[in-house]
């Protein structure tokens, strides 16, 4: 059937079931968005394209399907460049459609031309730039294949004007597969039956988990493989929801901002099975001071991980999910009693804590509160800062897919738009996006896609005046001398939301600060608390970085 | 220590540029890197020549195998295999100097392939040890130009292994 390029675009979208896009039109996707005006696909306005790849990947980690993006050429697309980065960093699946100068003008420095399939080349899976109409189809196809499988991440489509009028045979492949592209075949029995040995035969076991357990869809059977086991479990930042964290073999996060329990588990253990996690350096600091009587289990979809910063003792090349169903169909239990009485009297000793009296109101008692109040289903995005650091502390998660944050790129601005995707993808959901003065100032446009969607979201700003982990580390290793880190003036958010005609308070008091939580949560639309918090507060416990984990600062 | 790898990716525009970015961002170092379609005109073929310890280049060989254009990665640098390298090395020869540079040519099994009023263009080919040791031994006379390729290189005996 002969159509145009952008329709088969579109129709190459509904035949992959795509519900939503966010995106931002431009010159050079005209017709794109002209075919998009007669499909049932919802369309996303974002106020600025890099909110429509954070929108994107956060739709794409609260609904665990492949987030869309369209912009223009030009400044449309490298606008995009920070999201998928981002996306690249977590192993988010995105799917990105950038508009392209006419194939006869690539080359010439014409209006709104950016080479972006080069500037993006290190920070995606894979791209194309898509020099023939008949190859739309099962490119697109190509496109969600890669995205979605594997260790996944954005692939980036560039368009040029021209592909999408030109007339086009739509055939659209049922399958697509690449002689380069192959997924790890499953690790065989008898690796399986190395690591249960040496599962069956530690004492001092922990279980590190990180994204890919979420990505996988395997909490359910890290917890069983936990509970069966007696190990306890430490998540990185990505890996939060994988066992939830009011259970008894969780220890909270590692590394950097860790618990004293996890990182002293981690540093005190006879084995480290890793799930789906990288050893990132926020995780381990100094290497090789890291975990140094452990063996290494290593689980992991993606094989180029198995042995880049940590020499693996053991290597299960696969999906997070089936490794650990394998693992559980023949695991030795190993004896850790002994092990969980020592890590109780860490977990005893030295728990998270903060000190509320006074008049100042601390981040971390807004972040339990809020927790209490917002229940276990609730989806919480953050920023990056301080704020992220306290909510990965105290915001216990209950539920995969419920705590959403930038990891390896840490990106300031993530959380807002990121809120606006998880809302459209779990309309029905709580959403609560936990920001700083500093982060939410990075994309704070998105208010008006907040209300032009009407979104019910909740936005919670630990307002401090400061570029607060800046600050933090010129606190601590500068001599408190704060370059550039005072974030004055603020301006007034609760103005801002007038201004967006949505909902705003400010809080100041501590006794404040359940009234108002609760009056956001009860209330219909979109609100901005803000929370003028204690300014120099800092977040800790605290490995400086390249530290050695049991070497904390603050507890 | 160096390796040689021996890559085969899609002939497709792009890829050269994804396998030299790889490298550059991840910090490896190509010494030398040759391509060119193979017998295949669907799939080129580079010979990569790197150097690093083994756990660099077991990295290296992962991140271009997660590559969607890489189709298949193998080290041959442990393997028996033929390499070699091309060079053209345009010499200063005015006449009473020719027959010695022709002597030269000859002990190397290489060929003049053009002869200019007061120099000479000498193609080689070998390993990369004759490479340098024809240029050494013209270097006397006066080297105006030299050009080299990077090193292509084969497994010997019977066994392919292009998929």
């Amino acid at each position: 059937m002969k159509m145009t390029g952008a329709e088969v675009i579109i129709k190459a979208l509904e035949r992959e079931g795509v519900e939503v896009i966010f995106g931002y039109p431009g010159g050079a996707v005209i017709p794109l968005y002209d075919k998009l005006y007669d499909s049932s696909i919802k369309h996303v306005l974002v106020r600025h394209e890099q909110a429509a790849a954070h929108a994107a990947d956060g739709y794409a980690r609260a609904t665990g399907k492949t987030g869309v993006v369209i912009a223009t050429s030009g400044p449309g697309a490298t606008n995009l460049v920070t999201g998928i980065a981002n996306a690249c960093m977590d192993s988010i699946p995105m799917v990105i459609f950038t508009g392209q100068v006419a194939l006869s003008a690539i080359g010439r420095d014409s209006f709104q031309e950016a080479d972006i399939t080069g500037i993006t080349l290190p920070i995606v899976k894979h791209s194309f730039l898509v020099r023939d109409a008949n190859k739309l189809a099962s490119i697109v196809k190509a496109a969600f294949h890669l995205a979605g499988t594997g260790r996944r991440g954005p692939v980036l489509i560039d368009l040029p004007k021209d592909i999408q009028t030109a007339e086009a045979e739509f055939d659209y492949p049922e399958q697509i597969s690449f002689r380069g592209y192959r997924l790890p075949a499953e690790p065989s029995a008898a690796q399986i039956y190395q690591a249960v040995k040496t599962i069956g035969l530690s004492r001092r076991p922990v279980i590190y988990a990180g994204g890919g357990v979420i990505a996988s869809g395997a909490a359910k059977e890290l917890k069983e493989f936990a509970e069966k086991t007696q190990i306890p479990v430490t998540t990185t930042l990505m890996g939060k929801g994988a066992i939830p964290e009011d259970h008894p073999l969780s220890l909270g996060m590692v590394g950097m901002h860790g618990t004293y329990y996890a990182n002293f588990a981690v540093s005190h253990s006879d084995l480290l099975i890793a799930v789906g996690a990288r050893f990132d350096d926020r995780v381990t600091g100094r290497l090789d001071t890291f975990a140094t009587q452990a063996k290494v289990i290593h689980i992991d979809i993606d094989a180029a991980e198995l042995g880049k910063n940590v020499r693996p003792h053991h290597v299960l090349n696969g999906d997070a999910k089936q490794v650990l169903q394998e693992l559980l169909s023949r695991v030795e239990i190993p004896q850790t009693k002994e092990w969980l009485e020592q890590i109780a009297v860490w977990k005893k000793e030295h728990p998270l804590s903060y000190c509320q009296d006074g008049d100042k109101i601390k981040p971390q008692y807004v972040i339990e509160q809020l927790r209490k109040l917002a229940g276990e289903d609730a989806i919480v995005t953050t920023e990056v800062g301080q704020n992220q650091m306290w909510a990965a502390q105290y915001y216990k998660v209950s539920k995969p897919g419920t705590f959403i944050s930038s990891g390896g790129l840490g990106t300031m601005g993530f959380g807002l738009p990121a809120a606006v995707g998880a809302q459209i993808g779990r309309p029905d959901d709580l959403v609560i996006c936990i920001s700083g003065d500093g982060s939410f100032q990075m994309n704070m446009q998105e208010l008006a896609t907040i209300v032009q969607q009407q979104l019910p979201i909740k936005v919670i700003i630990l307002n401090n005046g400061y570029l607060g982990m800046v600050r933090q580390w010129q606190e601590l290793f500068h001599n408190k001398r704060y370059s550039q880190t005072e974030l004055i003036p603020v301006p007034d958010f609760v103005k801002l939301a007038d201004a967006y005609g949505i909902a705003g308070y400010r809080v100041k008091r501590p006794e404040e600060v359940v009234p108002a939580l609760e009056q956001a949560i009860n209330h219909p639309g979109a609100v901005i608390v803000d929370v003028v918090i204690d300014r120099e507060e800092n977040v800790y416990p605290m490995v400086p970085a390249g530290g050695t984990l049991t070497k904390m600062i603050g507890v | 220590m160096r390796h040689i790898l021996a890559v085969l990716v899609e002939n497709q525009p792009g890829v050269l540029t994804r396998v030299a970015g790889l490298f550059s961002r991840r910090g490896y170092n190509i010494e030398s890197l040759a391509v060119g379609q193979t017998h295949d005109p669907e799939i080129s073929r580079m010979t990569i020549v790197v150097d690093g310890d083994d756990r660099v280049i077991e990295q290296v060989v992962k991140q271009l195998e997660k590559l969607v254009d890489v189709i298949n990665v193998r080290d041959i640098s442990e393997a028996e295999h033929v390499d070699r390298e091309l060079v053209l090395i345009k010499v200063k020869a005015e006449p009473k100097v020719r027959g010695e540079i022709m002597q030269i040519v000859d002990i190397f099994r290489a060929r003049i392939v053009d002869i200019g009023h007061n120099s000479l263009i000498i193609e080689c080919t070998g390993d990369e040890g004759k490479i340098k040791a024809i240029e050494k031994s013209l270097r006397p006379f006066g080297i105006l130009e030299l050009v080299r390729t990077g090193k292509i290189a084969m497994v010997r005996g019977p066994k392919y292994e292009e998929e």
